[in-house]
């Protein structure tokens, strides 16, 4: 019974939504948001389904894409892995969408990549990832590794630090992360000594791990952070960190109680942008470093436009569940922005919403100026962008140190860097 | 509800819980997948369809022990991923030199991609029976079935009873999730098993193939529901269904009667892990992922709330509830993205004030409404 009148319901449904779409798919095109609503991951990703809306408001005030108002078909997968592959059919089977922009962790990207793969969709991945991947089908508007993890450890080496403490919650990201980073670091002549956090080897002696790892939601940091102290007292030692988010607040908790400080011993996070300062305790924090490629202090015109802009679409929208109090903006949030434009400009190139052509669009080379500098699109389906390095304040902001400009994106890095004899 | 005696009324009960089960199953088996192969019903809808079934095998598996033997399992979701991880490590295996790795050249031994990722040059021992089809199957029982088999027994020869069950389930499960969230398990980590390719050599991805091979298995797991319902409807009937109904409503006079309670118990927990355990396996390929999230004690206790919502110790209970429930998150993530949390919270207390005996219980009290014929059933005592 419940099947049937399931069916006769879908059926009804289906039909009224072939009428409505016919009548207006002469003017509109369908984009997919597949970002986390609900469950563990909502928290940092509702931000970037607002920021999404704010985008799609600002290019259709302008006329749209080819002309085309985009319509979004918002999904909440619930921080629930197995639906980002079911939502991802529906949006692509069912719906129809032209693109999707989605996923924030390694798992519901793996999760929908398959589905991306199987239906010829395009996803476009705005948050930092480990690398080792380069679908055809997702556009990594992400930080490669090389584009966040290794210009902080050459800001370290520059500031004269020979010890690196590598700490992070154990899953892909960290993992892969700490690894590229051991080997770059042996290869900028760091003994192993020198590198804290422990290793292990497979049984032909090759390292396949690197770093200290703690699990999901770990919460006692008093041991470690002991390590660290030792690991510091030379003077000369700092800490990579790939911790996730709610373990921070103990973990800096801890660092602070033991009496260590960014001068003695600093950390860089690359997890902790502006967004999740809104839930650590940001004089913990202080004269921390973070490496992103993009900061909301940047001071440039595009940037007090677009944080401007963005404000005021804040107050005046009528979208359902947007926070409208209190909002920064950080990396993910800009490169999901940056994201749209880009796909809206290779549409344009290709005169056609078609994956295929938007795709070989995108390896031609496609730039836009976003509020953090110029980013291009790469062949290898990655982008050119500026690297920056910031110093955290006690208002939850960075104070911009160091500028790397287009830095290429590059996700395979594992092997790439060769120990000095 | 407290066993009622075996009248005719039961009787008919049965019958027509049968006979709904059986059109249904038909309808499953043989009309959506013709509709499918017709092109009148989409391949996203019965991959979407073939999950709920799955998910109606985990929550058959709960009322198994907690309708119909008064054990609430916190613990069920620990069997079904144990399922879906075995099966996956098959699944895995056949994915071969189509990998990601592979395809760049650099995963000369096939491995799954995450094993490349975490350096690995040659496959784990334990991992390399799973080659075969057949043994990996094997392991689909053998492993839920062994854990739940030392599990119960220390818990029932301990006489741990209700809450303490429960409790000992979840933290059960909970442990086992942690377990394989390390990535020097061997077994994907935080990312666990996807991007599968073939099952028995059948595409499941390839445009002209890949949908008959996802009718496949929304097949089989129609008829392991079948065969599922079929079983515990004969085991109902038995001498052994009544045994384990009078442990629900009072053990201690099934004890003093002479008849090993603690035994009786391990055998429904062993048979309710294989239950779920099957519903794992044929969810992992439909699902297309299966990582540790999958077996934290949440997703036991939605296990449980589908049962609530569809009617514990009744047979299509858990199986409408877990429908349900499931085809109602399915629509509301989309439709209402916002809210959906709240429509589906409301529901629940909808039900739990409301219909206390599930939905199952809402033609009986319609009809008692209606024609105030005879009383209406007494709704289900919550029990632990």
């Amino acid at each position: 019974m419940i099947t049937k009148f399931s069916k006769l319901l879908s059926v009804g449904a289906l039909a009224l939504v072939a009428l409505v779409a016919a009548a207006r798919a002469a003017d509109t095109v369908k984009v997919g948001v597949l970002h986390d609503l609900s469950g563990t991951m909502a928290i940092s990703e509702t931000s970037l389904r607002d920021i999404l809306l704010f985008t799609f408001d600002e290019i259709n005030a302008k006329g749209g894409v080819l002309g085309k108002k985009i319509v979004p078909v918002i999904v909440d997968p619930g921080s629930v892995w197995p639906i980002f592959a079911e939502k991802s059919k529906q949006l692509l089977e069912v719906d129809k969408v032209a693109v999707t922009f989605g996923c924030w962790t390694s798992v519901s990207r793996k999760s929908a990549l398959p589905v991306f793969e199987k239906d010829n969709g395009l996803l476009f991945y705005p948050v930092q990832y480990e690398g080792e991947e380069e679908s055809q089908n997702v556009c990594y508007t992400a930080e490669a590794v090389n584009q966040q993890a290794i210009p902080a450890v050459d800001y370290f080496i520059a500031q004269g630090k020979k010890k690196f403490y590598l700490i992070g919650t154990d899953y892909v990201y960290p993992q892969t992360t700490n690894l590229v980073l051991l080997e770059y670091l042996l290869s900028k002549g760091v003994p192993l000594a020198n590198i804290g956090g422990g290793y292990k080897k497979d049984g032909s002696g090759k390292i396949i791990s690197a770093g200290k790892y703690t699990p999901f939601g770990h919460k006692d940091y008093q041991q470690i952070i002991a390590e660290i102290k030792d690991f510091a007292s030379s003077g000369d030692a700092c800490v990579i960190s790939t911790l996730n988010g709610d373990t921070n607040p103990p973990f800096f908790k801890e660092y602070a109680a033991a009496g260590l400080t960014a001068d003695t011993c600093p950390v860089v996070s690359y997890s902790i942008a502006e967004d999740e300062f809104r839930s650590l305790p940001a004089k913990d924090l202080v004269g921390q470093i973070g490496c992103w490629t993009y900061f909301q202090s940047i001071d440039s015109p595009e940037n007090t436009k677009f944080l401007a802009d963005f404000q005021a679409w804040l107050k005046t929208t009528t979208a359902d569940g947007v926070v409208k109090e209190g909002r920064v903006v950080d990396s993910p949030m800009v490169l999901s922005y940056d994201g749209v434009y880009l796909w809206k400009a290779c549409v344009e190139k290709a005169g056609s919403f078609d994956v295929d052509k938007v795709r070989a669009a995108w390896k031609s080379g496609v730039s836009f100026v976003g509020p953090g500098g110029k980013v291009t699109t790469q062949p290898n389906m990655h982008l050119t962008k500026t690297v920056y390095i910031g110093e955290s304040k006690a208002d939850g902001q960075f104070k911009i140190l160091k500028t790397f400009p287009d830095v290429y994106g590059e996700p395979h890095l594992k092997g790439t860097f060769k120990a000095k004899e | 509800m407290s066993a009622p005696a075996p009248t005719g009324s039961l009787l008919r009960t049965r019958h027509l819980e049968f006979t709904v089960v059986g059109v249904l199953l038909v309808l499953l088996t043989v009309i959506f997948p013709l509709c499918n192969a017709h092109g009148l019903l989409s391949d996203f809808t019965i991959t979407l369809w073939g999950k709920y079934l799955c998910y109606a095998l985990l929550a058959i598996s709960v009322d198994l022990l907690w309708g119909y033997t008064g054990l609430l399992s916190l613990g069920q979701a620990l069997f079904f991923s144990l399922g879906g991880y075995m099966f996956g490590m098959y699944l895995m295996l056949q994915i071969g030199m189509l990998g990601s790795y592979a395809k760049a050249g650099q995963n000369p031994a096939g491995l799954p991609d995450f094993m490349v990722f975490l350096g690995h040059t040659f496959l784990p021992l334990f991992w390399r029976p799973f080659n075969s089809f057949g043994f990996a199957a094997l392991m689909v029982f053998l492993v839920p079935g062994l854990v739940a088999l030392i599990f119960g027994f220390l818990a029932f020869r301990s006489r741990i009873k209700g809450v303490y069950f429960s409790i000992l389930t979840q933290a059960l499960t909970y442990g086992a999730a942690l377990m394989f969230f390390r990535n020097d398990f061997t077994m994907g980590g935080n990312n666990g098993f996807t991007d599968f390719k073939f099952i028995l050599g059948h595409s499941l991805v390839e445009p002209d193939t890949g949908p008959a091979t996802m009718r496949g298995l929304f097949v089989a797991s129609a008829l392991a529901l079948l065969l599922v319902c079929l079983f515990c409807h004969w085991l109902n009937g038995t001498k052994f269904g009544l045994v384990r109904q009078a442990i629900r409503d009072g053990e201690n006079r099934v004890l003093f009667s002479g008849y090993a309670t603690a035994n009786f118990k391990l055998f429904v927990f062993v048979v309710a892990a294989f239950i779920a355990a099957v519903g794992g396996a044929l969810f992992v390929p439909q699902a297309g992922i299966i990582n540790p999230d999958q077996m934290t004690p949440d997703k036991s206790i939605e296990a449980v709330v589908w049962v609530a919502v569809g009617g514990r110790g009744t047979l299509i209970g858990p199986i409408i509830g877990a429908i349900t429930i499931n085809a109602l998150r399915s629509w509301a993530t989309q439709a209402y993205p916002d809210s959906w949390l709240i429509i589906l919270g409301l529901i629940f207390l909808l039900v739990v004030l409301f219909l206390p005996g599930g939905i199952v219980s809402l033609p009986g009290k319609l009809k008692a409404l209606r024609g105030h014929k005879g009383k209406p059933a007494e709704p289900a005592a919550t029990r632990a």
